[in-house]
């Protein structure tokens, strides 16, 4: 306990971003966005992409050197998916990292509320009673209204099991809506096999079937989401100290708490309606940020979204490029690839102390 | 010359008389007869009258036989025929308790799930395993055996026979100048796809087109899941879309995807929809399913 406030009140302390790691981290999402442009199962050289990319822009009068199929494969198939990658990316880390201050668990993650059970249960029933398909428009939205209302009915459980443990009654509540959601997922899912494979495709996520669509549809809440959470960074490293000392700090912790919840949550739920589940990276991606660069919210929280966002777009290619020209599940790259990056990271930055 | 006319037509008709018969008076001497099913030599003593079926296809199959009469309840996915004794049972959560509810004679199953196979058989009820088919032979095979084990061997060698003739001349339907297209096989609208390994994958084999997903089987599944990116660039001849019903896709749909418009599939009409089930089945429709192939295939 005693540790734990004294890093507390060097976490309210410690710095914002710092110039180095501002431009280290600019230049990892700027690296990856052209990476996951530049490298598919179809070649296409660097020259042509920025040339192509040059002849989109009215009265510069640059010919792309590309076949009509090699643009349809660069900016149909291709960048929409590396954009809605980055939204994702991005989303679930600011997300995670947002969950992590305000329940003061190092372990909470953007699902702790139980987003991905409801948005799970949501795609399920779509699938299964509405026949929307895989790919159907109605899915998202079934999966965005199924998160969100998961996560209202875990915040309505949290807040009546009392203040005074808010925080932990908040995680324990996640976690009944969560079960209890899985059960009625799973137990539909197995009254319904004909649908099994739809089902979880969905559930284990990812970007194969990306349109400029998905990204419009996803790209505004992400923005707003990640705009207020930025915009609260400096209240999640008062509320780190403890809800009654942000409290005699003049701060208002319920509606604190529940603002960026919503926040956090709404731009979740719009992720994964996308993209399914993909685990993984709301918690990874804060704590590598908290080991090498601040524990401070005001470096955690800006560093997440735009780290995040490099991460899954450099995910994503390699769930498309390993097994070239099949796919993997991103799920399975996410954990695979950065549960070792992470254990470095962990042990590198204890030995440095 | 008109005797010989009437001697040869009452030749025929006693020879349809003495054809028929399987379907009301089987001959008992058919039994016992020895099965060679997935599950080993399996000996069935009298004619089943009380068949639980666990498998779509083995429904299909008891049913083209002319075994269906004998069927007293097939499994929840068992949609084909309309008529066949639907009943909640699962194949893929089976329960024995449930399925010896049935008092059956004789349970057709397609996966051995949970020992199901064992479980019955201990309760001294007779199983056949008759599993998912990887060639057309073995396709013939089951429905073969599921004649025999009903008695109704004859019709099961008609069906064979009748199917290896129309595939036959539905393979000949498409010339020559255009069996080496190549194809694209989609299982789902995240490109799953099925590889000329696989059933399906084989039957579009037999025309000789050319399948653009074995390249992409790296870990020889049968089913990889292809990039958009692979497929378009392909630029596949033929499109078979086996998710028209769990997913509503269409030639539409394939034609309005972003980078789909300018594949060959599309701008030549050759994008073919099936129903999921005949495609991911190997009963007696594999027929059907070569006649939609072909009709697109034709397509210049």
């Amino acid at each position: 306990m005693a540790v734990d406030s004294i890093r507390s009140a060097e976490a309210v302390r410690a710095r914002g971003v710092s110039r180095p790691w501002r431009l280290v981290a600019g230049a990892f999402l700027a690296g990856s966005l052209l990476v996951g442009l530049g490298v598919g199962p179809v070649g296409i050289g660097a020259g042509g992409i920025v040339e192509s990319a040059l002849s989109h822009v009215p009265l510069l009068h640059v010919h792309s050197p590309l076949s009509s199929l090699e643009e349809a494969v660069l900016w149909q198939i291709r960048a929409p998916r590396v954009v809605l990658a980055a939204l994702v990316g991005g989303m679930l880390a600011i997300a995670g990292s947002t969950y992590q201050g305000v329940f003061r668990n190092s372990l909470a993650d953007p699902y702790l509320l139980g987003v991905a059970a409801g948005a799970g249960l949501g795609a399920t029933l779509a699938i299964t009673y509405g026949h929307v398909g895989r790919t159907g428009a109605l899915l998202p939205l079934a999966a965005f209204v199924g998160g969100l209302a998961a996560v209202a009915a875990a915040y309505v459980l949290g807040r009546s099991a009392g203040a005074a443990r808010a925080a932990g009654s908040f995680v324990l509540a996640g976690l009944t809506v969560t079960l209890f959601l899985t059960a009625i997922q799973t137990f539909v899912q197995q009254q319904h096999t004909n649908t099994l494979r739809d089902v979880y495709s969905w559930l284990l996520g990812g970007f194969s079937t990306a349109t400029w669509g998905q990204v419009a549809v996803a790209a505004p809440y992400v923005a707003v989401s990640s705009t207020a959470i930025v915009l609260h960074r400096r209240m999640l490293d008062v509320l780190s100290v403890g809800d009654e000392e942000a409290a005699s700090l003049g701060v208002n912790v319920a509606r604190l708490r529940l603002l960026l919840v919503v926040a956090a949550t709404a731009g979740t739920a719009a992720a994964v309606a996308m993209s399914g589940l993909i685990a993984f990276v709301g918690i990874i991606v804060p704590h590598t940020i908290r080991l090498l660069v601040s524990t401070s919210y005001r470096a955690v929280v800006p560093l997440s979204l735009v780290v995040g966002a490099g991460f899954l777009v450099l995910a994503d290619v390699l769930a498309r490029t390993v097994v070239s020209p099949a796919e993997l599940p991103i799920g399975v790259v996410t954990a695979f690839f950065g549960a070792p990056f992470f254990a470095v990271v962990l042990r590198t930055s204890r030995s440095a102390r | 010359m008109l005797r010989r006319s009437l001697i040869a037509l009452a030749a025929l008709a006693a020879a349809l008389v003495a054809a028929s018969p399987g379907d009301t008076a089987p001959s008992a001497a058919a039994f016992p007869v020895t099965i060679h099913a997935a599950n080993g030599a399996v000996v069935i003593k009298a004619r089943p009258a009380r068949i639980v079926s666990l498998s779509p296809t083995g429904t299909e199959d008891l049913f083209a036989v002319g075994a269906g009469l004998q069927v007293i309840a097939v499994d929840n996915d068992s949609d084909y025929p309309k008529d066949a004794p639907h009943s909640t049972l699962s194949g893929y959560t089976p329960n024995v308790e449930a399925i010896a509810g049935y008092n059956p004679d004789l349970v057709v199953v397609s996966n051995d799930i949970d020992g199901v196979v064992e479980e019955l058989q201990k309760l001294g009820v007779t199983v056949l395993l008759e599993p998912a088919a990887d060639t057309v032979a073995q396709a013939y095979d089951e429905i073969r055996q599921l004649g025999s084990a009903t008695g109704h061997a004859p019709q099961a060698a008609t069906v064979v026979h009748g199917m290896e003739v129309s595939l036959t001349k539905i393979l000949r339907s498409v010339p020559k100048s255009n069996r080496h297209l190549s194809v694209y096989a989609e299982l789902d609208p995240t490109y799953y796809s099925a590889t000329s390994s696989t059933f399906i994958g084989r039957i579009l084999k037999l025309f000789g087109f050319r399948n653009i997903a074995d390249a992409a089987d790296t870990t020889h599944s049968g089913y990889p899941q292809l990039s958009a990116e692979y497929i378009v660039t392909s630029n596949p001849d033929i499109v078979v879309l086996a998710d028209t019903v769990c997913c509503g896709q269409s030639a539409k749909t394939v034609a309005a995807r972003p980078g789909w418009g300018g594949i060959s599939a599309v701008k030549h009409g050759r994008v073919i929809g099936v129903n999921d089930s005949v495609a991911s089945r190997w009963g007696p429709r594999i027929v059907d399913f070569a006649r939609a192939i072909a009709a697109a295939a034709r397509k210049k």
